[in-house]
């Protein structure tokens, strides 16, 4: 069996606007800080992989003048997939699982700003009976958020409070794009975006990008002095069908975490991929957090949410926290599509 | 700018026989392989992932599951007017379908509403038949009419805009080009000039940097004849598109030739670029409208063989 | 690395409008003929790897989302790869790695494109307003190459013709191919437009509807099999940047690296000699000679004289897509899942009329974007 690890993990700051659709000039900086981090040089990168998007970009094969970012010439080994950046770390990690590498750079970039992201996200849904209504990402969430309060899962104020506390993390976080001290009585003043949704309720649209180095068994020992061994990593998929869905709960996160080995009571910190304030209480109830577990020190992702990094991000920022000595155990999650459609966990430790 | 398409979707057996419905103001959902009635049909089950073929007909209206306000409707919605999203289990369905409700004003949406269909005036055959959805208590729906031909197809007008920014090195480049000048610039790297300049050197992965001057001819690498007429031409084939590698460049640009026969052009040939009229230019490569033979001897095989 | 192995296969019929079905409706016609071939149910699929080109061309963001339950893919873990046109490959590659890492002991791989929801030209050509609009067309990035290659190689002009005839003609073998020209010569097709001089319209392949999937199992599986599954020996993938100075469109690099891995990994010495059907992503005729040197089975400038001496034909030392290929089927996102499938149909005998008399071994191949992104592997009839 071989050990994984993540030993490096870099990332723009979430800016409302930066960079061009290609990726290029988020993307070049990011390099080379994780590969200095690593010490490593992109010679010595045996697998790249990375998650992006077309329609984030407004155009065909919008990842292949990221490849210039990496300076691919001789030749890389190299894969891409259309989805968050987190996934790509997935099949990187399944590709060092097999030895045919030993180590692996994983990136993810999005220009959210390029289009109106709350339309753009309309086309995730069935393309015959939702889509041409153009119901957008944040009437979804919204749809889901009054679900769960009718259900007595969560009231409005524990909403802001996710929010209140998320900004107050992300004052200790220089990347964040949203940050602040807002009570949650300030919040809960402010008028509906989507009713039950504030605009404290909803992620900010921004754009960035983020990289994650990989590396198998004494590699990664070479690398860094704790590196973060992923001991568990799986993910799974709800059915897309909005109106027979139990909005309420995840059964993927659920399905993903008990796949991946988390045991909510045991981990120190989590990074949850919730770009919704009521996300987050139901992703916790779905992976069985402990009421010790520090969830999203960074701020998370209400803080700054850069579509197809963001999700690689909140493994990377879990994962630096066992690398820093700040933590044993630690999870990271990520989501995509519609309302908590899709979901990944992957778990770390120090030792 | 904007990307536009109308789509053509073809709907197979179960939608189409749901798209027909609606075309004669009737709602089809589908029984699943637990039994439970579907509404919207599902093409497969979210259990079994079986083909769900059994399609039974439910009410016009039905009662709200969960429901949104929108102050501010997005381009495309069924409504341009402050409306409620919500899922909506119809009569005689077990579970609920994502539309529109007119309401008027948000204090009157509430999770159990009672709501029903409001029918587009001329169904087609297409989800927004149904125009929305309305609280029950007006005029009862539109009655089901008969006749209609089976609906296979729809269409689906997708448009979206993105607004594009210019990385640095394409900005150097476009504001050289509305002088009249091409800028390149070399990889501090590789030392190879590239035109137009990078974000990053395709092989070294650093930005290009120092700026080069090139001049505004060079020589045809490779070429093909453009015969077939197609959506968005600028002009009507037969014409030439060529590979031309600038002169001090290390990598050529592909561009018109015109100003000969198509078939006078050949590899190797050298070329000139013709400048649209000065009070024409602008940050747009479409200053140069094309490059047209210079009359210089052709360039021999070796001096671009390794620029194709 | 544990074995692994393709229990199944199975596509749609290719058509350039498949308007009887739906998305999903598309997929399940080749993931219901992949699981009755490999003998299995939904009950032992593990997980779902979707490959598919970009979303514009049937406008959905992400359709694996909705496709979830079509797919079979709801509550179990579902990738979607995206690398232009060797997707498919590449997702048969990622779904293989699940098996060889011990992830999964059966993985299912789908990929498809309904090119007919809208206009391949048109979703290709939107570009950032910054790039000189010169209306080159599909064929029009490919075109130059190919003078290059026949410049550089001294190919006679008939040889992009006879790749056609053999590739059409070899498609009126395989029921699900979307063209199928047994009637087809030499004449017809130099008599056929010129459109990208010099490629003629009957040396370019056709926009299709299509889809196709394959079952992926580890050994255990592919023991438990009552038919003859195809080992997988080796995989390779290679990228390089699509334009950059001193690129080599004619004999692209990161193919000629991805193939020799790959000959390295599956133990080939001569690939001429030890692959006995190739299935090679050829979507202009004369990218057949082109690859044929890329891949090493021909030296640089001789790949040609095998088409020529009609090596490549269905009986001949290389039989070169006896499916017919590219140039007969092109489900964009498809077609190299397509040349997969084809390759393992080829090792487990199965490949009905274009049968490949005692194939033991044999080359999936698939390239896109500039080409500058490849996809391979080799199969077998027998585990190394």
């Amino acid at each position: 069996m071989i050990d994984v690890a993540v030993v490096g993990f870099a990332q723009s700051p979430c800016l409302p606007s930066a960079g061009t659709t290609s990726g290029v000039e988020l993307l070049v900086p990011v390099f080379q800080e994780v590969l200095a981090s690593t010490g490593l040089a992109k010679q010595d990168i045996d697998f790249w992989c990375s998650g992006s998007s077309d329609y984030l970009a407004g155009r065909a094969f919008s990842f292949v003048n990221a490849v210039d970012a990496i300076g691919a010439y001789p030749p890389v080994a190299e894969s891409h997939v259309e989805m968050d950046a987190a996934w790509a770390l997935y099949e990187a990690y399944v590709k060092l699982l097999t030895g045919e590498a030993r180590t692996a750079l994983v990136y993810g970039f999005g220009k959210s700003s390029a289009g109106q992201l709350r339309r753009v996200l309309a086309l995730q849904l069935d393309p015959y009976l939702h889509a041409p209504l153009w119901p957008d990402s944040v009437s979804i969430a919204a749809l889901q958020a009054r679900a769960g309060l009718d259900a007595g899962r969560y009231t409005e104020r524990e909403m802001a409070e996710v929010a209140a506390r998320s900004r107050t993390a992300a004052l200790g976080n220089p990347k964040a794009q949203v940050s602040g001290t807002d009570t949650a009585d300030d919040l809960l003043a402010a008028p509906y975006v989507a009713d039950p949704l504030r605009a404290h309720d909803c992620a900010p649209v921004g754009d960035g990008a983020a990289a994650v180095v990989l590396a198998a068994g004494d590699e990664a020992r070479r690398l860094r002095a704790r590196p973060a061994w992923i001991t568990g990593f799986a993910h799974n998929v709800d059915s897309p069908a909005l109106g027979v869905r139990d909005l309420t709960s995840v059964p993927s996160a659920s399905a993903a975490a008990t796949a991946a080995g988390l045991r909510g009571d045991e981990v120190d910190a989590v990074e949850l991929h919730a770009p919704f304030s009521h996300q987050e209480i139901l992703l916790a109830t779905a992976l069985g957090l402990g009421d010790a577990v520090r969830v999203n020190p960074s701020g998370g992702v209400l803080c700054g949410n850069p579509m197809f990094s963001a999700g690689l991000s909140r493994i990377g920022l879990a994962a630096e926290h066992v690398m820093s000595g700040r933590a044993d155990r630690v999870a990271g999650h990520a989501t995509s599509g519609p309302a908590l459609q899709q979901n990944l966990v992957c778990v770390m430790e120090g030792a | 700018m904007e990307i536009g398409f109308d789509y053509t979707r073809s709907l197979g057996p179960v939608l189409s026989r749901f798209m027909t419905a609606l075309a004669e103001r009737r709602i089809l959902g589908c029984r699943g392989s637990d039994g439970r009635v579907h509404a919207p049909p599902l093409e497969y089950d979210p259990v079994t992932y079986a083909p769900l073929t059994e399609l039974v007909e439910v009410g016009p209206a039905g009662t709200v599951v969960t429901w949104t306000w929108l102050d501010r409707p997005l381009d495309g919605q069924p409504l341009d007017r402050p409306f409620g999203w919500a899922l909506i289990r119809l009569d005689g369905a077990d579970t609920a379908m994502l539309h529109a409700v007119d309401a008027g004003t948000k204090d009157q949406m509430r999770t159990g509403m009672r709501v029903q269909v409001r029918w587009a005036p001329e169904p087609v055959g297409h989800i927004r038949d149904v125009a929305c959805f309305e609280p029950i208590g007006g005029a009862a729906p539109a009655s089901p009419r008969s006749g209609v031909d089976p609906v296979t197809m729809v269409t689906t007008p997708i448009h979206l805009r993105y607004r594009h920014t210019t990385s640095i090195e394409e900005s150097r480049y476009l504001r050289g080009l509305a002088e009249g000048k091409l800028i390149g610039q070399r990889c501090p790297a590789c030392g190879k000039v590239y035109v137009p300049p990078r974000g990053a050197c395709p092989t070294c992965g650093v930005p290009t940097v120092d700026d080069v001057e090139l001049p505004d001819r060079g020589t045809v690498t490779t070429f093909c004849v453009v015969n077939v007429p197609f959506p968005g031409q600028r002009i009507p084939p037969p014409y030439v598109v060529a590979y031309v590698l600038l002169d001090g460049a290390d990598i050529p640009m592909q561009h018109l030739i015109l100003g000969c026969r198509p078939d006078e052009v050949r590899m190797g040939m050298r070329v000139a670029a013709v400048w649209r009229p000065r009070e024409q230019w602008g940050t747009t490569p479409q200053n140069i409208d094309h490059f047209q033979p210079s009359g210089e001897p052709d360039a021999p095989f070796d001096s671009y063989a390794q620029h194709l | 690395m544990n074995r692994a192995a393709v229990l199944g296969t199975g596509q749609t019929e290719h058509r350039t409008r498949r308007t009887d079905v739906s998305m999903a409706g598309l997929c399940r016609e080749a993931i219901d003929r992949a699981l009755a071939d490999a003998g299995t149910d939904w009950s032992d699929v593990d997980a779902v790897v979707l490959g598919k080109a970009p979303d514009l061309f049937e406008g959905v963001m992400m359709p694996e989302l909705f496709l979830a339950d079509a797919l079979g893919a709801t509550g179990r873990p579902l990738l979607r790869v995206h690398t232009a046109g060797s997707v498919g490959g590449s997702t048969a590659i990622v779904a293989s790695q699940l098996v060889q890492a011990g992830v999964h002991r059966r993985v299912l791989a789908v990929a498809f494109e309904k090119q007919s929801e809208s206009n391949a030209m048109w979703a290709l050509s939107i570009q950032p307003p910054f790039t000189m609009p010169v209306g080159a067309g599909a064929g029009g990035y490919f075109a130059p190459h190919i003078r290059s290659y026949i410049r550089r190689s001294g190919a006679p002009p008939h040889v992009g013709a006879m790749v056609a005839v053999k590739d059409r003609r070899n498609g009126a073998l395989n029921p699900y191919a979307h063209l199928r020209q047994p009637d087809i010569t030499l004449e017809s097709v130099n008599a056929s437009p010129m459109l990208w001089d010099p490629i003629r319209y009957d040396e370019t392949c056709p926009s299709s509807d299509g889809a196709c999937a394959i079952v992926i199992g580890d050994e255990a599986a592919a023991e438990a099999s009552d038919r003859q599954v195809a080992w997988i020996h080796a995989t390779a993938m290679r990228t390089e940047p699509t334009y950059f100075a001193g690129k080599d469109h004619v004999n692209p690099r990161a193919g000629y690296e991805a193939s020799r891995a790959l000959w390295r990994a599956a133990g080939i010495i001569d690939p001429l000699e030890q692959i006995d059907a190739a299935e090679i992503y050829v979507p202009f005729s004369w990218f057949e000679p082109m690859w044929l040197e890329n891949l090493g089975f021909a030296a640089p400038g001789e790949g040609w004289k095998l088409t020529e001496a009609g090596e490549t034909g269905i009986d001949g030392a290389l039989p070169v897509n006896p499916s017919g290929g590219v140039m007969c089927s092109n489900p964009i996102g498809a077609s190299g899942l397509l040349r997969f499938a084809e390759a393992a149909m080829q090792v487990m005998g199965r490949a009905g009329e274009h049968q490949v008399e005692g194939a033991r071994t044999a080359l999936g191949h698939a390239y896109g974007g500039g080409s500058q992104f490849f996809a391979m592997w080799v199969v077998g009839t027998a585990p190394v």
